[in-house]
């Protein structure tokens, strides 16, 4: 009984490392994390501080050059890589919460409870998230982070619930789950001991679509002036490069690092994404 | 088949009357008081600021019962009547979205549909081909992972300052007025080709990406063994397989109508192109409410007829939803 489970484990490990997606993916994600953390420590400047020359290019004493106005690009680029996993972590976990509470009862219930979960979910999920953000955040004067993260949680659910209540609907036909179901369990409980543990591998990676995507609408929130009013974020960088005509005056070193890491990020969470898919399923890897 | 149809324009309509709702609701109830903001701007005496509002309140039908208000409001959805824009006043707001709509389509259909076709036919080309594949992947989750907005800076920068082959701003050049001549048509193009080739390029990795991870589920599928154990040539399999793979990539097109309204808005933004994304982005810092609202439905309005026409099609494409095998997408 107790050698197996150890077996498989080891088996899922060796998969794990074996596969070059899942290695290259975390590895751009753990640097990125590395470099919030690090990052603000290895810089003696303020993000918003007039620290030298105007418009420089990169150089020994300003690594990612300077703004228009002589502030430090590569402080600003370590602050705002902070905010980044945090509205990513905080409002892809809230999306994914949301999507499985919804997709399980949907799914597990059925019936009336079903028609109506159905059809909100189908409903928010055809209005455009940016819309939604759009008017909410235009008409709240304060934003914080925090805000930012709830929000998008609250309108990236819809295709999580959806995914969810489709295999919930397969799961629940299960034999194991009849047997569940005659042993006199709870509906609570088989939910969560007998057809969770089946999906577990696919909401791992539900959470990571979650969390690229969340970064994505943080980045264009804070590009067209509705993210948070107070602290830095790459697309806030973004904002501002544009702004102040980072493009006519050719100062890519303002814009390039902000876009970039954002791509690299949300690339390697992909990746990552794809790795897994291939070695929780056997039938997907490369020969 | 009326079932299906039934369903989907039920949702919609469902949709539509939230996304109203919403567009009345949360103007008036959200912290934070749109007038007062529009009083303290207009920085006036006391007994004038009385004044201001007191027509402020009557214009914006302020002084009505709540309920009054909500039907009142539906009342002139349906008459088109949005308002008055306060930041390009006197103009109507319909008036100016209705300015605005013909650049968002123009960069935004082609986009899709093109980059939809585009990166369909690439991805099922690239599945299971060693080389592209290994090239494909990364290339193309780093398009998709890219913020619209960033590879819209990243094109204007490179052709447009750099190279300086393309115009960065406008919708056409500041030194003509808008007639009907080759020339002008010529120059809306140019200004017209980098909006719409980041647009284009975001979403071809996305598609791209999608096609192959289908192809790939579809060639370990039954059939696929199946005939490649009775000897069929390679390109009949793929062919099936592309038939079978094609019908979740228009689902997704549908689903991805959100993400790419979203994508326009910034796009627009960062080549001053004038679209509704433009127009959202300057009412935003202008706070022109009314302005606001309008995009704001008219965005919603768009996203659902989009969605309805990709219905559509699905009808035509797969024939088991014209018989109701399946209830559901």
């Amino acid at each position: 009984m107790k050698k197996k489970p150890r077996k498989v484990k080891h088996e899922f490990l060796y998969f794990a490392w074996r596969n070059w997606k899942l290695r290259l993916g975390l590895l751009v994600v753990f640097f990125f994390v590395l470099l919030a953390i690090v990052g603000p420590h290895l810089t003696p400047y303020e993000p918003w501080a007039y620290v030298g020359p105007s418009a420089r290019p990169p150089c020994k004493e300003f690594w990612f050059g300077t703004t228009m106005f002589g502030q430090d690009v590569f402080t600003q680029f370590v602050h705002g890589l902070y905010p980044v996993f945090l509205v990513g972590v905080l409002g892809g976990g809230l999306a994914t919460v949301i999507g499985t509470l919804i997709g399980f009862t949907a799914g597990y219930r059925g019936g009336w409870v079903d028609e109506i979960l159905n059809t909100f979910t189908n409903v928010v999920l055809v209005i455009p998230t940016l819309a939604l953000l759009l008017i909410l955040a235009a008409y709240l004067g304060v934003r914080s982070f925090f805000i930012q993260a709830v929000f998008i949680g609250c309108t990236a659910w819809p295709w999580t619930a959806r995914a969810v209540r489709a295999q919930t609907l397969s799961l629940k036909a299960r034999e194991f789950v009849d047997l569940a179901k005659i042993s006199g369990m709870r509906p609570a409980k088989i939910v969560l001991t007998e057809i969770a543990p089946n999906m577990l591998s696919y909401l791992v990676m539900v959470f990571i679509l979650q969390f690229g995507g969340a970064i994505l609408n943080a980045a264009t929130l804070d590009f067209i002036g509705l993210g948070p009013t107070r602290g830095i974020s790459l697309g806030l960088m973004m904002q501002i490069a544009l702004l102040w005509g980072a493009l006519p005056l050719g100062m890519w070193w303002w814009f390039v690092p902000p876009g970039l890491a954002i791509a690299l990020l949300v690339g390697a969470l992909y990746i990552t994404n794809v790795g897994l898919d291939e070695v929780f399923n056997p039938k997907l890897r490369e020969m | 088949m009326t079932r299906y149809l039934v369903r989907k324009v039920t949702i919609y309509l469902l949709t539509f009357f939230l996304a109203v709702t919403i567009d009345w609701i949360i103007p008036r109830f959200m912290p934070g008081n749109p007038i007062q903001t529009m009083l303290s701007r207009a920085a006036l005496r006391a007994e004038a600021v009385e004044v201001m509002r007191g027509y402020y309140l009557k214009a914006f039908g302020l002084d009505v019962p709540v309920w009054q208000q909500y039907l009142n409001f539906w009342k002139a959805v349906f008459h088109g009547d949005l308002g008055v824009s306060v930041y390009l006043f006197p103009k109507p707001v319909i008036k100016v979205i209705a300015e605005a709509i013909p650049y968002t389509l123009a960069i935004l259909v082609p986009a899709i549909i093109l980059s939809w076709i585009a990166g369909n036919k690439f991805g099922a080309f690239a599945a299971r081909r060693k080389w592209l594949d290994s090239t494909l992947l990364p290339m193309g989750y780093f398009l998709t992972a890219t913020p619209y907005m960033w590879l819209g800076i990243f094109l204007a920068w490179g052709f447009g300052v750099a190279l300086g082959w393309f115009p960065i701003a406008g919708g056409y050049s500041f030194a003509m007025t808008p007639n009907l001549s080759w020339k002008f048509v010529l120059d809306l193009l140019w200004h017209w080709f980098l909006p719409f080739a980041s647009l284009f390029l975001v979403m071809f990795g996305g598609w791209a990406i999608g096609m192959r991870n289908m192809i790939i589920y579809e060639l370990e599928a039954d059939y696929s063994q199946y005939l490649e154990s009775l000897g069929a040539p390679r390109r009949l399999i793929r062919s099936y397989a592309f038939r079978n793979a094609i019908l979740p990539q228009i689902t997704g097109l549908a689903l991805q109508m959100g993400t790419i309204a979203a994508g326009a808005v910034v796009t627009e933004t960062v080549f001053s192109y004038p679209g509704i994304g433009s127009l959202i982005v300057q009412a935003i810092q202008n706070q022109d409410y009314f302005l606001i609202q309008g995009c704001f439905l008219f965005i919603i309005i768009g996203v659902l007829l989009a969605n309805f026409i990709v219905d559509i099609v699905y009808l035509i494409v797969d024939p088991r939803t014209r018989r109701g095998m399946i209830g559901e997408i």
